[in-house]
């Protein structure tokens, strides 16, 4: 199982071989601790409980540290949980850093999407725009009509309008690792990822990858 | 380590034949490497630096000419791209404004520039 966690340090471009410029992210990522190791006997399914970002004892709650004791790692920040699909082949107390990456890996990486508050269905959904002219007063970034008249005589439900946009689990799915620095804890993955500078991303081989592809 | 040097870690060194003092009104001779088909080669662009913008890996300069049939071409290269094999500087020149667009709307004689001569300290 390939799976880290991570910090988005931000976008920048890097030149390939063929001075090709490649838009990429760079993440800050582990080295991460395996605390756990969720077991199908003792849990119901298969995953991996990664700690992320080393923090002073006495920041985190005391019912935490005995859980860090008994894996045999330092105080971490981050806790989060990775499923497989069998037995990963870690042991608690294992390290993962980005060595454990190459350049080519197929990742994909989770984040939490910028929240953007209150948004009108434009932005929200892609809704197109109204005139701006032809006697058009207020209504030009209005959604339309909500659906039919007195038959059925309520909106669908699901339909789309404003409202709450943002500040959401996304998955991207399929990113290509660039580069590597293992001396600086660092990932290069081409294209956007999800989320705010700063922001904290899961990062694991792309499901896409297994067989059947 | 903020966010400045980590993103500095992937960052491609200066080209050692491209002068890093660039600055708008130079004239300079970009020898860039193209492909065509499966041969390379070097073509050389010449014209005036118009602008200058961005740090690091993302910094590019534009570089206006004046084709055949006076038609102006205005191609904008990134200052750390491999592709470059080397910028020549011809001339430096004494100008106001950090953007040079104001030559777009000139032509021939009135797009001259008048020579600067760099100190001896440059």
């Amino acid at each position: 199982m390939k799976a880290i966690i991570g910090k988005k340090v931000g976008m920048t471009q890097i030149f390939d071989e063929e001075g090709r410029a490649i838009p990429v992210t760079i993440v800050q990522a582990g080295p991460c601790y395996v605390t756990q190791i969720r077991t199908p006997e003792r849990d119901g399914y298969w995953a991996v409980q990664l700690g992320f970002e080393e923090v002073a004892s006495k920041r985190i709650p005391a019912g935490l540290r005995g859980h860090f004791q008994k894996a045999g790692v330092p105080p971490l920040r981050f806790l989060r949980e990775f499923r497989v699909d069998g037995d990963p082949g870690l042991q608690v107390g294992d390290t993962i850093t980005v060595a454990n990456f190459q350049e080519g890996d197929r990742v994909d990486v989770t984040g939490w999407s910028k929240g953007r508050g209150f948004a009108g269905a434009i932005k929200r959904h892609g809704f197109s725009r109204q005139p701006k002219t032809h006697g058009q007063t207020d209504r030009h970034r209005a959604p339309g009509a909500r659906g039919a008249a007195t038959d059925p005589g309520r909106t669908w439900k699901g339909q789309r309008g404003p409202g709450r946009m943002g500040n959401e689990r996304v998955t991207i799915i399929g990113l290509t690792v660039v580069k590597v620095d293992p001396e600086r804890n660092l990932l290069a993955i081409k294209g956007a990822v999800p989320g705010p500078n700063g922001g904290l991303v899961l990062i694991r081989e792309s499901y896409k990858n297994k067989t059947n592809g | 380590m903020n966010k400045a040097e980590l993103l500095k870690a992937f960052e491609a060194p200066p080209n050692p034949n491209v002068p890093q003092d660039l600055r708008p009104g130079d004239i300079v001779s970009v020898y860039f490497r193209v492909k065509e088909g499966d041969r390379e080669r070097v073509q050389e662009f010449r014209g005036t630096v118009i602008r200058v913008r961005g740090e690091g890996n993302n910094a590019t300069f534009t570089v206006r000419r004046i084709a055949s049939h006076g038609v102006g071409v205005e191609r904008t290269f990134p200052v750390r791209s491999p592709r470059i094999e080397k910028v020549v500087r011809h001339q430096q020149s004494k100008v106001r404004r950090a953007r040079l667009y104001y030559l777009r709307e000139r032509i021939g004689k009135h797009a001259r520039l008048k020579r600067r001569m760099p100190k001896q300290s440059e």
